[in-house]
Order: C-alpha cells, then sequence, then structure tokens
C-alpha cells in the first residue's frame, strides 16, 4: 500500500508536467518558475536544516565501536574502529562517507536446520553484501550522471565534462553512445526497490517515504534514458534554456519537447522534497555522532557544555556545623 | 552552535559547490551564446524534415551505418521520395561540407565529440 502511494505520487508529478506542458502552455512555470523556486527551497532548507542540528549539544563521546581501544601500549589498538584522535576518526569518516563502510557490515539473518538444536532450526547471520553494492553502484552512477550534466550548466563545457563522458561512453555502443552509467543506476534502483518488496522484515518496516525517493529517482532516470535515445529532444535548445536559468535571463525555446520538462519537473520535486526527507542524510553522515566522534574519553577530560556551578554542602562543612552535636554524642570525628 | 567553525566551513563549501556553475559562467561570460550552424548548400532541404534532423541524426547515422556495414544496403529513401546514397562522407558532408560551422558548433556547445572521425575523412576545410 505505501509503495502505490509513493508509485501514485510520482505519476501524478508526470501528469502534472505533461499536461501542464502540453495541454496548458505553461513551459514558463514548468521551465523556470518551478526550478528557481526548487532550488531555493533545496538550498535555504538544508542550511536551515543543518544548522539546526548545529544546536545540539552533543555531551559525551558516543563510542559505539567494536575495535579494542587505543589504552597501555602493550595492548594492540584498532585505531580505525576506535579512533583515538582526529586524523583516525577522519579517515573512519573519510570511508564512510566513500566507502559506506556501515552498510559494507549489513548481516541478514535466517534459520538453518540443525539436528542438535532444539526445534531443529538455529539462527545464523551470514554477510549480505547486496544492499552495499546497490546503494554504492546507486551513489556514484549518480555522481556520474550528475557531472556530465554539467556540459548543460557551463559554456564552454568545463574540462572534466569530456573526460567522463569518454570513460562513461567507454564501449562505443551506438550512437548516441550508451552510457554505462545509465543502465547501472536502473540495475541498482531496480534492486533496492526490488529488496524492499521481497524481504517481509524490511518491506513491513518500509514507508511511503522510502519508496518515494525510489520511484522518483526511477522517474528520472527513465525520462532522461527516454530522452537521450528513445524518444528525443532538442538538446541544444534544452542547453539554452539551462544556460538561461544559470544566467538568470531566462528564456524558454520553443519545442524543445514536453518530456524535458518532465525530467525538468521530477527533479524539481526531488530537490524539494530533499531538504523534508531522509534524503537529509547527505548532510547527517557528516554529523552522525557515532562515526564523527574520536574514542578518547578516557584519555582527556570531557566536560558536559550545560554544566553550571552546583552549590555542594561538602563532609568538611557538614562535620564542621555539627561538630559539638557529634561531639557529644561520642561519634568518631574525620578532624579531630 | 557546537563544532560551529567546522559545520559553517562545510556549509559554505556545499554552497559554493552547487552554486559553481553560476561563478563559472559569471567568469567565462557566455551564458547567452547559442551555436548557430551554418547551412552552406544551396539545396533547400535535408535529407529529413529539420527539426527531426536537429534531434535524430545521431539515431539515423547509426541506422544507415547498421543497414549500410551489416546489411549492404546502401540506398535511403527520403520521406520526400528522394533517393540518397547512405554514407557519412559522401551524402551529408557534401551538403554540410563546413564541418567546423555546422556539426562541431552545436557538438562542441552539448559537449559532443563523435568519435566517427577516428576513420571517416573529415571533409577538407579552409581553417
Ligand atoms: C543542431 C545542432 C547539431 C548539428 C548541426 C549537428 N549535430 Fe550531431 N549532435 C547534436 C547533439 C545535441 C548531439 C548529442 C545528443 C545527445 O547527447 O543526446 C549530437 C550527436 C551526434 C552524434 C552521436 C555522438 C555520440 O557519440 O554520442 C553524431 C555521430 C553526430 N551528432 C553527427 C553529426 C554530424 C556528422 C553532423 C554534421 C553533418 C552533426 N551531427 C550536426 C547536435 C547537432
Ligand atoms: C541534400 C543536401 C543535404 C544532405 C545530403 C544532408 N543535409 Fe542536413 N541539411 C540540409 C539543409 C538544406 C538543411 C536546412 C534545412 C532547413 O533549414 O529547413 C539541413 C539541416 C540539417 C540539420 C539541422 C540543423 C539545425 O540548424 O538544426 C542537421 C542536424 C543536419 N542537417 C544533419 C545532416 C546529416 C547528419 C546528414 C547525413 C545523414 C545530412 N544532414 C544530410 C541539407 C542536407
Ligand atoms: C573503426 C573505424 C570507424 C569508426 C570509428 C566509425 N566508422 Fe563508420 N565505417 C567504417 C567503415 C570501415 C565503414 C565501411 C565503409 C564502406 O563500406 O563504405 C563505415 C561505414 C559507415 C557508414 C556507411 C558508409 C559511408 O560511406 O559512410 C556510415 C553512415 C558510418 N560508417 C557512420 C559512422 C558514424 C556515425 C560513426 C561515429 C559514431 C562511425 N561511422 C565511426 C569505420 C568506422
Amino acid at each position: 500500500m505505501n509503495a502505490l502511494y509513493a508509485l501514485f505520487a510520482v505519476v501524478v508529478l508526470v501528469l502534472l508536467a505533461f499536461l501542464g506542458v502540453s495541454a496548458a502552455g505553461l513551459q514558463v512555470v514548468f521551465g523556470v518558475i518551478v526550478p528557481y523556486a526548487a532550488v531555493s527551497v533545496f538550498l535555504i532548507g538544508i542550511v536551515y536544516r543543518v544548522l539546526k542540528w548545529a544546536t545540539i549539544p552533543v555531551p559525551f563521546r558516543i563510542t559505539t565501536v567494536c575495535g579494542q581501544q587505543k589504552s597501555l601500549p602493550w595492548i594492540k589498538s584498532s585505531p580505525l574502529e576506535s579512533p583515538p584522535n582526529g586524523l583516525w576518526t577522519a579517515a573512519r569518516m573519510a570511508l564512510e562517507v566513500l566507502a559506506f563502510r556501515s552498510l559494507f557490515r549489513n548481516t541478514s539473518i535466517s534459520l538453518a536446520s540443525d539436528d542438535k538444536a532444539p526445534g531443529g532450526k538455529r539462527i545464523v547471520y551470514s554477510a549480505n553484501f547486496f544492499l552495499w553494492l546497490g546503494a554504492i553502484a546507486f551513489h556514484y552512477c549518480f555522481l556520474v550522471i550528475l557531472l556530465r550534466h554539467f556540459r548543460f550548466f557551463t559554456e564552454p563545457v568545463v574540462f572534466f565534462v569530456p573526460l567522463v563522458q569518454v570513460l562513461d561512453g567507454f564501449f562505443q555502443v551506438g550512437a548516441p553512445v550508451v552510457y554505462m552509467t545509465g543502465l547501472i543506476i536502473l540495475g541498482a534502483l531496480g534492486y533496492l526497490l526490488f529488496r524492499r518488496f521481497a524481504n517481509p522484515q524490511v518491506r513491513y518496516i518500509s514507508l511511503a517515504a522510502d519508496y518515494f525517493p525510489l520511484f522518483l529517482l526511477l522517474g528520472i532516470v527513465i525520462s532522461g534514458i527516454l530522452m537521450r535515445y528513445f524518444l528525443k529532444v532538442d538538446v541544444v535548445k534544452a542547453k539554452e534554456l539551462t544556460m538561461g536559468l544559470i544566467g538568470f535571463h531566462p528564456v524558454v525555446p520553443d519545442g524543445i519537447g514536453s518530456l524535458f520538462y518532465i525530467h525538468l519537473f521530477l527533479v524539481s520535486a526531488l530537490v524539494v522534497y530533499f531538504p523534508f526527507s531522509k534524503l537529509m542524510h547527505m548532510g547527517g553522515v557528516f554529523l552522525s555522532p557515532t562515526r564523527n566522534l574520536s574514542n578518547d574519553s578516557r584519555a582527556r577530560r570531557h566536560v558536559n557544555p550545560w554544566n553550571y556551578p552546583v552549590h555542594v554542602h561538602t563532609y568538611e562543612e557538614w562535620e564542621e556545623e555539627y561538630r559539638d552535636k557529634i561531639e557529644a554524642a561520642g561519634i568518631p570525628l574525620d578532624k579531630g | 552552535m557546537y563544532d560551529g567553525g567546522k559545520i559553517v566551513a562545510g556549509l559554505v563549501l556545499f554552497l559554493a559547490l552547487v552554486t559553481s556553475p553560476i561563478w563559472y559562467n559569471v567568469v567565462t561570460g557566455k551564458a547567452e551564446y547559442k551555436p548557430e550552424p551554418k547551412i552552406v548548400t544551396q539545396e533547400k532541404e535535408c535529407v529529413a524534415p529539420k527539426a527531426w534532423m536537429t534531434a535524430m541524426h545521431m539515431t539515423l547515422l547509426n541506422d544507415w551505418r547498421d543497414s549500410v556495414v551489416r546489411e549492404g544496403n546502401r540506398e535511403y529513401v527520403a520521406a520526400n521520395g528522394k533517393a540518397y546514397n547512405m554514407s557519412l562522407q559522401n551524402t551529408c558532408m557534401q551538403c554540410h561540407p563546413n564541418k567546423a560551422e555546422f556539426c562541431d558548433r552545436c557538438h562542441n556547445y552539448a559537449s559532443v565529440k563523435p568519435y566517427c572521425w577516428d576513420c571517416h575523412v573529415e571533409p577538407k576545410e579552409k581553417k
């Protein structure tokens, strides 16, 4: 049901753009106003949320580590798992951000038959690399595709675009050349969606907010592939439109094709949705306390930032106050 | 704010990356450039209607190549009934001999570098 809601939402977005452009002639709305508004919401939303996170104190080190902390010199420590200082923490963060190391540790639970175990079954945990593989394939393809799109946002085209294009179109199949990232990202998104349907536990915890980004991204990828290889749009005119946006002198050339506006509208939807959704993990990964804090709470004293001076009444003061009464009762005193 | 220095630095970097195309085009000052491919032939029509050619010529060339190289069929009958020899050098470049001012103008703008000219001979042009 959740998946259907999400799919329905994406279909509505597609129809909105299609009818808006082809029936109502709202090219200016979908080609200029919506993209500008979307990017503004994106930037302001992200900055707002990150600054809001920044106001939350982290009073102590949250050390969910799975390695030996640095202690005595003859005990072997595992600095990457339990980083003793900022440098090792940066290394742990780099692996997290660039290689998705936490996902790599994904395990799957299954029941294996075992005659000796009660009930004849036993729980086994095994490594499951597919989630990691799907995620990393998706993210890196997305990056390459984003870099390739700089051909629409720079004039003369920046130096890295042709490099990326040559590598991506390495096999020189067809004309226009088939880019492998387009195929891989489709496979990766397909797997990530399939995983939510196929695995009962994952399906049970999947919300519409989990399906929506997947369907939206699939919509963007599919409309992009259709535009490039099958239904075609006028690429030169599309670039005139995007360059108009970038240079703040918006133009809406005639005859680009409504598929382009569908693509652009889905991207605008993604960008607007971004700051309000789980997609904020892009910024959040840098602020995850279990990853970005070094495990040095035994080596350094960390003072709770909201500590205020507490009025204490020590034993010495108390003894002084009741000295005569204690003496009278014959109880021994610390300070004779 | 806690760790404000690092977080603000990260945000500034993020904003700089997202808006980088704007600054890039301010520096180059070419945001309003439009490629105007120049037609030099006396002919009135391309092998297909113009709008279709603009969007589909790569697909057409791909079909021509397959037709010639795989099926040995070199004749293309256009929608207007005219027959053409399916050839990149001898047909397209006959009417469009000004590669630099025609094909390349669009291609540079859209960052496409057809590798066809690794093998096929470019028309000789006065540079
Ligand atoms: C109106 C602009 C325009 C003109 C003129 C033009 N092209 Fe293109 N051409 C394009 C665009 C845009 C693409 C890329 C489409 C894409 O990336 O989806 C392209 C792609 C191609 C491709 C596929 C390249 C690849 O490797 O992906 C070939 C081959 C090609 N053009 C050949 C030619 C030839 C030959 C001429 C001159 C006779 C020519 N084109 C003139 C705009 C143009
Ligand atoms: C008979 C001469 C002739 C041949 C052969 C020919 N063209 Fe054209 N081409 C033209 C003319 C004339 C136009 C301009 C049509 C117009 O303005 O209506 C044109 C327009 C185009 C355009 C659109 C340019 C724009 O401004 O959008 C492209 C792209 C193109 N041709 C590519 C090719 C390719 C690729 C081939 C080979 C498959 C080819 N042409 C073969 C004469 C020819
Ligand atoms: C590896 C070298 C090579 C490359 C690269 C190459 N071709 Fe060819 N092409 C050939 C050869 C060889 C033939 C066969 C020539 C013949 O039989 O007339 C041919 C034939 C063709 C033909 C039909 C015959 C003719 O005279 O044009 C077309 C059309 C064609 N190629 C288009 C392309 C396009 C478009 C590209 C770029 C996307 C391309 N080729 C890249 C080698 C190449």
